[in-house]
């Protein structure tokens, strides 16, 4: 019993520890993004491998669940005959709760998973040590160009996301399912607000993408230098990240909507 | 480090797209193109009871909407509800004894503010206050109602 | 970069001082007090078993690490009271070749080279053209300067790193065991370019090793560290006359003498005895 308790206690304080050092790292990088303002080209070959090669995911994803949602949607719908909101609720959840955090859960497995593997080798093959020898700061150099570009690409992903979405639902519900178009876009705009939906799943997505990139790159940097401890950091940037959006996800909806 | 030209041209569409995406949710699929968030008047009205009326609700006249709910308050003093609306500017050509009532769309669907337009010269500007007004239908309210005066009959 | 010349006068004329270092990792101590003077314009070896921490000595004058006591300095400058700042420009004077060679994997051979003239200088293209192309033929390689780093061989890419270790005309290059894993010819051309590069760039180099015969053959001066502390230290010849046991079964590679054949055990009869039935 002591002993589950022993055990309990060292695996909150090691984890205290990951935390106190992911923080530490973030400031490092706060503190490297002048940097990256100065050198603008750096970032934008980061935003490539980071936005532009994620972009065919999330327009193909971003496409099918507007789909299903229309599909879904006006199951539901129909039997209050209430087709017309159809467009309301394909966009609604879109672009309040699946764009961000579909997005980002996305983001994480094909952009997160490989900045973790791509940093972590960095420091196995002695890259980043290298680095510090020739007097390049890696945090300049490496990471702060991933961070920004993951925080820039996000919300870009998110609003594309939405937008496919939104697209995909109208072929479904106008084209497919015959609902009246005039209808389908008059009470979505009636009902979706700039200021309380729009923006808001913007910060969220903006939130999902700092606190994504966070995780990527620390995984990868603080990865134990063989191929299995990189590995297995790529494997925990995906799981840590997944729960870190479901979390924020809870607390900015109750935050955002909760009053509503 | 060098970076090949159709990198640089890929990431700029990629920003690009990032943009139209966003003017097509703003535009198309939010009420952003509709109503225009500043240049509007404000004009309160005190209602018995507003029953469900939200803030953002629509204001509407002859079935148009040319406002927005602004902000649903109580007045302690008259036990009532403030209910001020932000009326677009470009109608501003509304008589001072426009009437407002708490009306519902459909049976089911939300409360919003019906305008009556009156007969008066003088016209609403900002900070007027709408003097008759209709409270919201309580649906328990109208049953018991109409049970109580069937009942009388 | 101007050299004070005023403070190079002082005490010794060594380019690096490291006096009293202790080091541990974790509650391992790694050095317990070693005092070393680089000498300019020598090639300098530091010698060892494997596991004293001859990297950990590397990177502690690089700065990458920190001494628990006792101070190194460079060039008249202690290393470690350095800011972030002043440390990246110490840092430019320094030339590193890392075991495995560190280079970018992702960029070719020609902008590995070029990666430290571009960070830090706004040479142009041209300028960069031409100096990588010299660093490049110093070590043989010109040919292979459109190649990736994964299609070198392990002695090229070490060449190729040497190469981007000298791009910014260091005063100093420190290998981390250059000789590992190498077969004979690609280890002579690595020997003669250390031997070469420092005599006609006019450099000071650190060569950590455990290759005895190839490190003898280009130092000018070895220190022989283990647990901890230099053992001893002198030119290639006094050491192998040394009188010393432990330094002459070091360097001619017994099997058994002070360092012993067996790790610490109990006796072997008894250990053999006791194996079965005593707990």
């Amino acid at each position: 019993m002591l002993n589950y308790f022993q055990r309990l206690g060292v695996s909150s304080l090691a984890m205290l520890e990951r935390l106190g050092r992911g923080s530490l790292f973030f400031f490092y990088i706060l503190m490297s993004i002048p940097s990256v303002i100065i050198r603008p080209r750096l970032l934008v070959a980061q935003m490539y491998s980071v936005g532009v090669l994620s972009f065919s995911l999330i327009v193909v994803s971003g496409l099918f669940v507007g789909m299903v949602l229309a599909l879904q949607g006006f199951y539901t719908l129909s039997d209050f005959g209430a087709e017309g909101a159809l467009g309301v609720v394909v966009s609604a959840s879109l672009i309040r709760e699946l764009g961000p955090v579909v997005t980002a859960l996305l983001f994480a497995g094909r952009a997160g998973s490989a900045l973790t593997a791509e940093i972590g080798l960095m420091k196995a093959t002695e890259q980043l040590s290298g680095m510090e020898m020739m007097a390049v700061d890696p945090m300049a150099r490496i990471m702060a160009p991933r961070f920004l570009a993951g925080l820039l690409s996000m919300p870009i992903l998110a609003t594309l996301f939405s937008a496919i979405g939104v697209l995909g639902g109208y072929f479904i519900g106008v084209g497919l399912l015959g609902i009246d178009e005039g209808g389908f876009w008059s009470q979505m705009q009636a009902k979706i607000d700039f200021d309380q939906d729009i923006v808001n799943g913007l910060i969220k997505s903006v939130v999902f993408g700092w606190v994504v990139t966070w995780i990527a790159i620390f995984e990868g940097y603080d990865a134990i230098p063989t191929s299995e401890g990189v590995g297995r950091a790529t494997t925990r940037t995906v799981v840590h990240s997944a729960f870190a959006i479901l979390l924020l996800d809870f607390i900015l909806t109750a935050l955002m909507f909760g009053d509503v | 480090m060098h970076i090949s030209r159709s990198i640089e041209i890929l990431v700029g569409l990629f920003v690009a797209i990032g943009f139209v995406a966003m003017f097509f949710l703003s535009m198309e699929v939010s009420n952003l193109s509709s109503v225009s968030k500043e240049g509007g008047y404000d004009v309160t009205a005190s209602f018995e009871n507003i029953g469900s009326l939200k803030v953002r609700a629509p204001v509407s006249m002859a079935g148009v909407t040319i406002g927005r709910v602004k902000g649903v308050e109580f007045d302690p003093v008259t036990y009532e509800a403030v209910v001020t609306m932000s009326i677009e500017s470009k109608y501003n050509q509304l008589p001072s004894d426009t009437s407002a009532s708490i009306l519902t769309a459909g049976l089911l669907g939300e409360q919003y503010i019906g305008l009556e337009p009156g007969g008066e010269e003088e016209l609403l500007k900002n900070g007027s206050v709408l003097e008759l007004t209709q409270s919201a239908v309580v649906l328990e309210q109208l049953i018991g109602q109409f049970l109580f005066n069937s009942d009388s009959e | 970069m101007g050299i004070d010349w005023g403070n190079k006068l002082s005490e010794t004329n060594a380019l690096i001082k490291l006096r009293d270092v202790h080091f541990s990792r974790g509650s391992k101590l790694i050095f317990d007090g070693v005092d070393m003077d680089i000498q300019r314009g020598k090639v300098t070896a530091i010698m060892g078993p494997s596991g004293t921490g001859k990297t950990t000595l590397l990177k502690l004058i690089g700065g990458q690490l920190k001494p628990s006591s006792g101070f190194i300095e460079m060039d008249g400058q202690n290393v470690h009271q350095l800011k972030h700042k002043q440390l990246y420009q110490l840092r430019k004077k320094m030339g590193m070749l890392f075991q495995s060679g560190a280079l970018l994997t992702d960029i070719s051979v020609f902008d590995n080279v070029a990666f430290p003239l571009r960070e830090h200088t706004q040479l142009p293209e041209s300028m960069i053209r031409y100096l990588v192309l010299m660093k490049l033929h110093a070590v043989g390689l010109r040919g292979a300067r459109d190649l990736m780093p994964s299609e070198l061989s392990g002695g090229m890419a070490r060449r190729v790193a040497l190469a981007r270790a000298i791009a910014l005309d260091p005063m100093m290059i420190m290998y981390d065991e250059p000789f590992t894993g190498q077969d004979p010819i690609s280890m002579g051309v690595l020997v003669q370019l250390i031997r070469l590069l420092n005599d006609a760039l006019g450099l000071s180099s650190i060569v950590v090793s455990h290759d005895v015969k190839e490190t003898c053959a280009i130092a000018d001066y070895i220190y022989l560290v283990s647990g901890g502390k230099v053992i001893e230290h002198g030119s290639p010849q006094q050491l192998a006359d040394s009188e010393s046991e432990w330094t002459q079964q070091f360097m001619q590679g017994m099997a058994d003498g002070p360092v012993p054949f067996h790790y610490a055990a109990k006796e072997y009869a008894k250990d053999l005895l006791s194996a079965r039935g005593v707990k």
